[in-house]
């Protein structure tokens, strides 16, 4: 499927004048999973934003490439999956009405039989027809997969993937990965040792600015 | 886009039905101010001027009391990663956009009704031109109201800017229509209208033109 590949040129980012990260090179061209990986405040977070084209860079600049031609950012959304803790659903919406508002926003096919499998990969199934309101921690986290892979995305972004879930939910996640890693890029943002084993390399941000690339052991 | 923006809209108008977070403020607003408007003045027999004057001043305080909802629900309920991740800026745009015109004409027919039966000064002699500034007036204050939400909701003090900002913005957009309003009540003809309804055509020409420019810088940052 996959003919898409992530070019980030001389990538720096400050806020005011705290300095994140600078010079930044690095390339995505094959599919399979990659890590992203570093302490606290390093710029995880920010860099995998940057890459889902949500905030922009201080300098240099994220290239999305596809069929050998740059996407431009107002049709990025549509080739880009993106969990985060950040990311909050509709919650007066059931969880089936979102993902059917979501495919409409999008303008892609709502695949129902797609999404079913979803649903019950992520043992939501059940719980399809109830507001994401009465859903625990767990069950919005697992929910933010279902709204990321819904339209098949060619770049899949997880920050902190398996944060609030337990070990049913942590085994669900890490298959769907390896599913979705066999047939396009996913990066992975995290410090969590079980989630950075899933990557074949792994980007280590150090020192602001400094980029070390490591091969899975 | 248009679809995609007509399904944003769907998705605010289902969403406000559930949350009520614009519509029971708006109502409240309506009822508030025009009765406080009638309380105050009492029997007191009130000009033509004052009167197209205090209907654009309800129409202007009723908008800044629901029309920031549109970007700031999305805010302070954190669903603005979401739409990021699921519409382009114009869409997202866009279908705020026919949300908060759709809003404003429904709750500006409301105080234009309310208006009349509770105010006797408040005779419209000709008809066609209070339609065209009353038309005119809610797409420029939709358009603004749209666009000053977005810029308000990534601000700190919400609930303060919104007014200050409003303001100076809407400010040539009000008079204009206070003056179309007068204009309709003294029966003037179109002839005499015409610079004041090109004001306002030109402002609201230049308002969705510099929204749809800005909105993108607002939106991602």
């Amino acid at each position: 499927m996959n003919n898409f590949s992530v070019k980030a040129e001389s990538l720096s980012k400050t806020f005011g004048r705290r300095l994140i990260f600078s010079g930044l090179n690095f390339e995505f061209s094959k599919k399979g999973i990659y890590g992203i990986s570093g302490p606290n405040g390093s710029g995880k977070s920010t860099l995998v934003q940057i890459i889902a084209g949500l905030i922009s860079p201080s300098a240099g600049k994220v290239r999305h490439i596809m069929e050998a031609k740059d996407i431009p950012p107002e049709k990025l959304h549509n080739h880009i999956g993106f969990v985060s803790p950040y990311l909050v659903l509709y919650e007066e919406f059931t969880a089936l009405e979102n993902l059917e508002l979501f495919a409409k926003i999008r303008n892609v096919h709502f695949n129902t039989e797609k999404i079913e499998y979803l649903l019950k990969v992520f043992l939501l199934y059940e719980r399809k027809d109830d507001l994401v309101k009465t859903y625990s921690s767990g069950m919005k986290q697992r929910m933010k997969f279902i709204f990321a892979m819904m339209h098949s995305p060619r770049l899949l972004i997880l920050d902190e993937p398996t944060s609030n879930l337990d070990d049913e939910g942590k085994e669900s996640v890490y298959r769907i990965t390896r599913e979705q890693g066999s047939d396009s890029i996913v990066l992975i943002a995290s410090n969590e040792r079980s989630d950075l084993e899933l990557c074949s390399e792994k980007i280590v941000i150090q020192d602001y600015k400094n980029i070390s690339v490591q091969e899975a052991n | 886009m248009s679809s995609k923006a007509y399904s944003l809209f769907i998705k605010d108008f289902r969403s406000e039905l559930r949350t009520r977070y614009a519509i029971n403020s708006l109502a409240m607003f309506i009822i508030v101010a025009i009765s406080v408007i009638l309380f105050s003045i009492g029997n007191e027999r009130v000009n033509e001027n004052l009167t197209a004057g205090l209907f654009w001043v309800v129409i202007f305080f009723t908008a800044m009391s629901g029309l920031a909802r549109a970007f700031v629900s999305e805010e302070e309920r954190g669903t603005s990663l979401t739409l990021q991740l699921i519409a382009s800026p114009s869409t997202v745009f866009t279908g705020k956009l026919i949300f908060n015109l759709i809003l404003v004409f429904c709750m500006n027919i409301i105080i234009a009704v309310l208006y009349s039966a509770v105010f006797d000064a408040f005779v419209i002699r000709n008809f066609v031109l209070f339609l065209c500034a009353f038309v005119l007036g809610n797409i420029g204050l939709a358009i603004s109201s749209t666009i000053i939400a977005a810029i308000i909701s990534k601000a700190g003090a919400k609930g303060t800017l919104y007014p200050v900002l409003s303001f100076p913005i809407l400010l040539p957009l009000i008079l204009t229509s206070v003056q179309l309003t007068l204009f309709s009540i003294d029966g003037t003809g179109f002839e005499k209208s015409k610079f004041e309804l090109a004001v306002v055509i030109c402002y609201d020409v230049i308002m969705l033109t510099a929204s749809y420019m800005l909105f993108d810088f607002i939106w991602k940052d």
